[in-house]
């Protein structure tokens, strides 16, 4: 009824292929660009800020990343903590050895720098595939981070072995460090995310993105029709660790200030990421959202609800919130495989036939 | 779905709104993951306290006080989560127990302006008011405990140590490194050898460590653990047959759970403290009529009179000092964040007032001034009789090395000021 393609027509290829071909869409999602823009900015408060939107922007970059390599070019990849770390200290030593350069081309080189060590390590992915690649993975995510903590040259030879994000501004704004508003780290998160967003989607309908999914659906046959597949598994590690810089030097610099290379960026944070991919659905851009916003609003909600308003005692409500999101990882798991992407898919289905299914 | 969870979340929010008034003090506790163990008795400790002053007292200057705890599985982001959470109602003092958030929080209570107190963890340079106006570690900081080790091998060795190798084991982190400055210019000073042996978090395996330290055989191990790591080293110490009495924890590596598990192998390893051991002090007599018997007591209620607890006892107590010495400076009893930060700079613990609130003998008589936010770094020695099964003080109260400690807090805050454009001052 309300949510239909009927009379929606096309009159060239360009409008056939974009984004969100039907105009509810279109329309729901310009709502929520100008409700992400103007509208939240002037309620945010720094609870809502630090607890909630900020932490969940910048794992959606991380999770759009990991989506680029796992549910596009089908690569398995452990190694995002440790990917996410080589952005979080490059943005720490190019802040403190150039003050005077925007830190908006700090966090960008920050993830270039991540893009040329991701492929790296991306190089043996052109020999091993599955769950060797995912073990190869694993040793850079222990490798950068024994390297972070071992050579002091990376935290600037400070005794406690900590970095720590000094102030900076945007257009006199500050964005990093104590005195920062809510809504400027909001903002600044959200500009980062709608651009990263609208790149991988750019990136993953045109030929990049079509050689990824080749390479993902059965790499011989890909060679076989012409796809270089160093180029496409090195391009999928370089703009996926792009992506991934980019998310830990926000980490790092906007959201926590001050970071400890071992506890931060630790193989827990690699598989937070990768369950966010896996949960929001493998190969969808809305998927990373939808995965980021589960695996960082849930434990808040859960915990609000059960501390705040049931008030338990703290300890059985922690131990209640791995129980209830575990289950509920697991059920998603079982019943719909493909994600809360896959979900929304078939409710938009439904959607398109209501109130008259046949 | 998500703007069902995103609605879900601001109903819960907006119920969970906290009433004013009390004195609240949070607790970011971590009773969950790898270092619950040590969490749970200090949490303990620190909420068993301040039940008691309200049911004997009725708070504290007739104020009521009342504890938030929130959960921090002693992870970083989890703890920047509670702090946000908590910020809103008005809080007193921060006790974070966990050296990473303590950075993590060090900039954002400075311009928030809630004071701190990292209690024998946290960064040291804190030490120096005039650059961490908001940040107190006294009674004594990681560097007085570096120091305090020394001083005991040279007691233990009659004055010369000339030569003699120590080994730091230490936990690879910002809390472990912590010491490793101190260190270096003491073994500087009093010509030592110094090697430093990283264990990686959480440090349930150390046998290559300790292989390292058969082979060197060191004159004394230091450890800076904490968590699992603390009895796992016990136990791989007393598998290599290390002597327990030339090996020396720091104050988070002498509980309980870090001596039982090695059973009899642990007998005579020592620990450094900075408050008293057992449970023979007159305040756990109102906490067991006034806490336990109301049923008031703090998780499961077994963690009374251990290490950590009596830890959690102590930092309360503090706290609660801290308050009345704010009250009487401001003439009100409903104090609030920066009234609670001239209380906590004015404060003084001397014998009759630790034996009025019923801790006779407990700690180091201090006094807490702008220039010195760490109290006056005061370090005693306990050591494990296994067969007992309890910690024994086996030395007074010492003063660390303060001209080697001082020279080091002076260059790390003034670096730090000069890092956030920090004037140094008492204003």
């Amino acid at each position: 009824m309300l949510y239909r393609e009927a009379g929606d027509y096309k009159t060239s290829y360009s409008k056939d292929n974009q984004t969100f071909p039907i105009k509810f869409d279109r329309v729901a999602y310009y709502l929520l660009l100008v409700v992400a823009f103007c509208v939240v900015p002037f309620f945010i408060n720094g609870y809502w800020a630090n607890a909630v939107l900020v932490p969940f922007l910048i794992y959606v970059i991380a999770a759009l990343g990991l989506n680029i390599l796992i549910g596009y070019c089908g690569q398995l990849s452990l190694g995002t903590g440790g990917f996410m770390a080589v952005g979080a200290y490059s943005a720490y030593k190019l802040m403190t050895s150039f003050p005077d350069v925007s830190i908006i081309i700090h966090i960008l080189i920050a993830g270039v720098i991540t893009a040329l060590v991701g492929m790296l390590f991306g190089l043996p992915s052109l020999r091993i595939k599955g769950f060797y690649l995912a073990v190869a993975t694993l040793a850079s995510q222990f490798f950068l981070i024994w390297l972070f903590n071992r050579v002091p040259w990376f935290y600037n030879y400070s005794a406690s072995g900590t970095i720590n994000a000094p102030e900076r501004t945007v257009f006199g704004v500050n964005v990093t460090g104590p005195n920062v508003e809510a809504w400027a780290q909001y903002m600044f998160c959200l500009v980062f995310v709608v651009t990263c967003a609208w790149l991988v989607r750019n990136l993953t309908r045109g030929t990049l993105g079509r050689s990824w999914m080749a390479i993902r659906d059965m790499d011989i046959a890909a060679e076989i029709i012409g796809v270089n597949p160093l180029k496409a598994k090195l391009s999928a590690f370089g703009l996926s660790s792009f992506f991934i810089g980019i998310a830990g030097a926000l980490l790092f610099t906007v959201y926590l200030g001050a970071v400890e290379g071992g506890e931060a960026f630790g193989i827990s944070k690699s598989f937070l990421v990768l369950f966010m991919v896996i949960i929001g659905g493998l190969g969808s851009i809305l998927g990373s959202f939808l995965g980021a916003a589960f695996m960082v609003l849930m434990p808040v909600l859960l915990k609000n609800i059960l501390v705040g308003n049931m008030a338990w005692p703290t300890d059985v409500a922690a131990h209640f919130e791995f129980v209830i999101v575990g289950a509920l990882i697991v059920a998603f798991l079982i019943f719909e495989p493909h994600g809360l992407a896959q979900l929304w898919r078939l409710a938009k289905e439904k959607l398109r036939l209501w109130p008259f299914p046949h | 779905m998500k703007l069902k969870l995103v609605t879900m979340a601001v109903a819960a929010v907006m119920a969970a709104a906290p009433v004013m008034a009390d004195l609240v003090f949070p607790a970011l506790s971590y009773r969950t993951g790898p270092y619950a163990a040590n969490g749970i008795p200090f949490a303990d400790g620190y909420a068993d306290y301040f039940t008691l002053l309200n049911e004997r007292d009725g708070g504290i200057g007739g104020e009521m006080t009342k504890l938030m705890e929130c959960e921090t599985g002693y992870s970083t982001e989890k703890g920047v989560e509670c702090y946000e959470a908590t910020k809103a109602s008005s809080p007193l003092v921060y006790q974070p127990l966990s050296t990473g958030i303590t950075y993590q929080l060090i900039p954002k209570m400075t311009a928030d302006g809630i004071p701190m107190h990292s209690m024998g963890y946290g960064r040291t340079s804190a030490k120096n008011g005039e650059v961490f106006r908001n940040i107190f570690n006294y009674p004594a900081n990681y560097w007085d405990g570096a120091s305090g080790a020394v001083n005991h091998v040279l007691d233990v060795e009659g004055g010369d140590i000339k030569g003699k190798k120590i080994t730091l084991v230490y936990h690879n982190s910002a809390y472990g490194k912590e010491p490793i400055r101190t260190l270096e210019e003491l073994s500087k000073k009093h010509g030592f050898d110094l090697t430093l042996i990283p264990v990686d978090h959480p440090g349930q395996e150390q046998k290559s460590q300790w292989l390292q330290i058969r082979r060197e055989k060191p004159d004394y191990v230091f450890m800076w653990g904490w968590g699992v790591m603390n009895s796992v080293a016990i136990q791989e110490a007393a598998n290599i047959k290390f002597p327990m009495d030339h090996f020396i924890g720091i104050w988070w590596s002498g509980s309980e759970n870090d001596v039982l598990p090695a059973g009899a192998g642990a007998d005579g390893y020592k620990s450094l403290t900075f408050h008293g051991v057992g449970s023979d002090y007159p305040i756990y007599d109102d906490i067991q009529k006034y806490v336990v018997d109301a049923g008031k007591a703090a998780g499961a209620g077994n963690q009374i009179g251990t290490v950590l607890y009596n830890r959690g006892l102590y930092a309360a107590m503090l706290a609660a000092e801290a308050v009345k010495t704010a009250q009487g400076i401001h003439g009100t009893a409903a104090i609030n964040a920066a009234q609670m930060r001239d209380g906590m700079e004015a404060l003084e613990i001397t014998e009759e007032k630790m034996a009025a609130a019923g801790f006779p003998n407990y700690g180091p008589a201090f006094k807490v001034s702008c220039q010195a936010h760490g109290g006056n770094g005061f370090v005693g020695v306990a050591q494990w009789d296994a067969t007992a099964g309890k910690w024994n003080s086996i030395s007074d109260y010492a003063q660390s090395d303060q001209e080697v400690i001082g020279a080091l807090v002076a260059e790390d805050s003034a670096a730090y000021a000069a890092e956030n454009n920090i004037t140094p001052g008492c204003n």
